[in-house]
């Protein structure tokens, strides 16, 4: 369970931050008036599709690590025998890098009013992610092939789990992403004026999306590899 | 009181949030059934809770007759009793507090209390109650499934949960897996709005120190849920694979009948992990927006400011990380290293602080108040009383020494029931005396309060007050019956019958608050906008109940905390939020 505590004191440690900017040492009951001349808070700037998603990041965040928590848990335990890891996940990782990159771009681009460069940038974050989706599928089948069941191991059932549910949220970012571009071509070449924050807003949700989704592949992708089980067991080494 | 204004307070600008554009319902169907208006969402989702909980109600019923009263009901055999403890206890906990806390308390009160029009995300708000409200049906379904619903226990632990024999493991534990998992997904929607409307829809004025208590205690229970429900879901699709696909997460090599399973090498304990990871949580879940709402029905009720504002509400803080940190001491008798019995015992222990610094507050609010005894106040006070009880065997169980003879025995469903059965249905309770004028512009009929007061407070003492004493003898929990046993003197099965009796009663009065609900609702005695002279803003609506959109054509704005009672000078013993500060005499 220590990557899902370290994981919450991550959180708790934004909370505070957040909290310790919120005048929490205030004492109201003294304080009659309009609070803006009063000093302090400001109004908040973000738009909240942000945070809305900034918060479900934290919702997945936490069914990740609690994953990987239970991952190295079980790993370990002494009769933890590993599957082989196929080769096709470092072409996957390549791929979901791409996309993230695409989408960075799209938004740089966005921001310097190049729609063209949107347009194009967001077919290949589209496509990447697919390919990314498509290999997955290749790694199981060739697990499968090689007779590596879910039911026969934990290992083989956590593999599976693990990329099973993080397929699942690139696959429902990619609802999101696909009408972001339909979007994008629908319209005429320059989007006109109104809906063009709104355009750059769904852009840059979608990035920050296959960030956090590339962030998680690649703990994810480590545990898996048993990197990070090593880096553990030379952590403990070092200490004891 | 310092002023902070300067001379005559000055109308002031447009709100500091930006107007949102609301959706506008057209037809009856998208008014009532499929709104994305907050307040009939609450109202959709109070409605489904307390119809679900009255079915967990009889189920405690069934479970008493049959300790008291072995065969006189045919039907119950062990294994329903068994179904009926679980669906009792995950009802419960899960699909009435949850729910109605957060569900329904909190998409009725958090625009309203912020001065917000609405949540921030209606279309997604109102898709919370509709999954929510599949997750109940498919729930209910369990009850029609071959076999019936999941026997496991509330905490559903592998690998007796989806063994044959146990109850309802033909379709009842995978009816009540994916249920809970859609619980889950309709929640996080309902999160999602709860704390984004916190963050960013709060009216021009109102500071996070300046929300009512019960903002902060329904937005700290949110944050907590959101980030403890992923555990229950992991746990929840994990053993569902076990269960559908032979995959080994949980389930180790068994023996079962002679006959060797086909799963090997799942840990059991891995599950009491990812449980209890959300389980304890979710204990405060429950708790907080209690707390929250309990501090403003006393400060209300007895005509005073609650005592240490600051100091409740950094309580509230922590009372939610440290909860995390604690959940390892419902394992101590699962065979755990001793030193991470100490750890969790010490953590366990310091949440009572936060906690106690909230009782003295409650308690340090009533000294000297002008109390009303209203109903709502009546439950508040029937709270701090049985919070106090359950808290204090709270503090037998977290430590180790204590909790492993104690552990399993009637000691401890005696203990969660006073802290997290009856304290926060007291809560529940009062808050719905409470704002009912609100939501219907009449009062709930006085007499009537005070008689399901009485009888419940009094009844739920009798059902668990002795109960304690039936764990110390070592009655061991979900036992179907105890049959002849040479350590039990015949008074415990006296004592049983009694709490029956009570049970039946405390059942039935709630019958008369369910009348008065209905009753009221034609006939009750028309409120007005603010019947009990409350401050925040709920309260200053323009029109009662609220319309759609809450305010009329300019959002409230905040000058003054949610306390401002009794204040020396001021000509009402009550000064609204969104009251603008007295013009300073020169």
């Amino acid at each position: 369970m220590s990557v899902i505590v370290i994981f919450m004191v991550l959180i708790a440690a934004i909370a505070f931050w957040w909290l310790s900017r919120q005048r929490l040492m205030a004492k109201p009951w003294l304080e009659v008036g309009i609070i803006g001349d009063i000093g302090g808070e400001r109004p908040p700037t973000w738009p909240k599709a942000k945070i809305g998603l900034g918060v479900f990041l934290a919702v997945a965040g936490s069914l990740f690590a609690l994953l990987v928590s239970a991952y190295s848990m079980r790993m370990a335990m002494a009769d933890w025998r590993t599957l082989p890891v196929p080769v096709v996940l470092w072409l996957n990782t390549i791929l979901l890098i791409l996309a993230s990159i695409a989408l960075q771009t799209a938004v740089v681009a966005g921001r310097r009013d190049d729609f063209g460069g949107v347009r194009s940038t967001l077919l290949i974050a589209c496509v990447s992610s697919l390919a990314f989706l498509a290999g997955q599928l290749l790694a199981w089948r060739q697990l499968v092939a090689s007779g590596y069941f879910a039911a026969d191991n934990p290992a083989n059932a956590f593999f599976y789990l693990i990329t099973a549910i993080h397929g699942l949220h690139v696959l429902g970012g990619l609802v999101a992403l696909s009408r972001t571009t339909a979007r994008m071509f629908d319209g005429p070449q320059t989007p006109l004026p109104h809906t063009i924050g709104e355009l750059r807003l769904s852009v840059e949700l979608c990035a920050i999306y296959w960030h956090f989704l590339l962030l998680v592949w690649l703990v994810l992708f480590s545990f898996l590899m048993h990197w990070a089980s090593d880096f553990v067991s030379f952590c403990r080494a070092a200490l004891s | 009181m310092v002023d902070v204004t300067h001379g005559v307070a000055a109308p002031v600008p447009a709100a500091e949030v930006g107007d949102v554009e609301l959706y506008h319902p057209r037809s009856w169907v998208t008014k009532y059934v499929f709104s994305q208006d907050a307040k009939v969402i609450a109202i959709q989702y109070s409605l489904t809770a307390l119809s679900i909980g009255l079915v967990a109600l009889v189920l405690s019923w069934l479970m008493r007759m049959q300790l008291a009263f072995p065969g006189l009901l045919p039907f119950i055999d062990a294994d329903r009793y068994y179904q009926f403890i679980t669906m009792h206890g995950m009802i419960m906990v899960i699909y009435l507090l949850t729910a109605l806390f957060l569900g329904g308390f909190g998409n009725y009160l958090i625009p309203l209390m912020l001065g917000a029009r609405d949540m921030v995300f209606p279309y997604v708000n109102m898709l919370s109650y509709w999954v929510y409200l599949l997750a109940v049906l498919i729930l209910v379904a369990g009850f029609f499934v071959p076999g019936g619903p999941t026997g496991a226990g509330w905490t559903l632990y592998p690998p007796q949960a989806i063994l044959d024999h146990t109850p309802g493991h033909q379709g009842g534990i995978i009816v009540m897996l994916v249920s809970l998992m859609l619980f889950i997904v309709g929640f996080t929607m309902g999160g999602l709005n709860y704390v984004v409307t916190v963050l960013q829809g709060r009216t021009r004025g109102m500071t996070l120190m300046r929300m009512p208590l019960t903002v902060w205690g329904i937005f700290t229970a949110t944050v907590m849920a959101l980030l403890a429900f992923p555990a229950l879901f992991a746990g929840s699709i994990m053993m569902l694979l076990d269960r559908l696909l032979g995959t080994s997460f949980f389930m180790p090599s068994i023996v079962s009948m002679g006959e060797q399973l086909k799963y090997g090498g799942g840990s059991p304990i891995l599950f009491q992990h990812l449980f209890w990871f959300f389980g304890h949580p979710e204990v405060y879940i429950v708790a907080l927006p209690a707390f929250g709402i309990v501090s403003d029905l006393i400060s209300t009720h007895a005509r005073k400011n609650i005592f240490g504002y600051r100091m409740m509400v950094w309580a509230i803080v922590a009372i939610g990380a440290l909860s995390f940190v604690v959940w390892a001491h419902h394992m101590y008798v699962s065979g755990m290293n001793p030193a991470f019995g100490f750890f969790f015992a010490t953590t366990t222990l310091i949440i009572a602080i936060p906690t106690a610094i909230k009782v003295y507050n409650w308690v340090l609010t009533l000294w000297r108040g002008d109390i009303h005894f209203t109903p709502p106040m009546l439950f508040a006070l029937g709270f701090i009383v049985t919070f106090v009880n359950g808290g204090l065997t709270g503090l037998f169980l977290g430590n180790v020494v204590v909790d492993v003879p104690l552990s399993d025995t009637m000691f401890v469903v005696a203990h969660f029931h006073m802290v997290m059965g009856i304290a926060p249905i007291m809560v529940v309770f009062g808050a719905i005396y409470h704002w009912y004028p609100k939501l219907t512009g009449r009062m709930l009929d006085d007499a009537l309060g005070k008689l399901h007061f009485w009888v419940t407070f009094v009844g739920a003492y009798a059902i668990f007050f002795p109960m304690h004493y039936l764990g110390l003898m070592g009655v061991p929990r979900r036992y179907y019956e105890m049959g002849e046993t040479a350590f039990l003197p015949p008074s415990t099965h006296m004592l049983n019958e009694f709490m029956t009796i009570a049970a039946l009663i405390v059942g039935a009065a709630q019958l008369a608050f369910m009348f008065n609900l209905f009753w009221s609702l034609r006939h009750g005695r028309p409120s007005g906008g603010n019947p009990w002279r409350a401050t925040t803003l709920e309260w200053q609506t323009p029109q009662t109940p609220p319309t759609h959109g809450n305010w009329g054509k300019e959002l409230p704005v905040v000058y003054r905390w949610a306390y401002d009672y009794s204040v020396p000078g001021a000509a009402e013993d009550f000064l609204p939020q969104n009251q603008p500060p007295m013009p300073r005499t020169p």
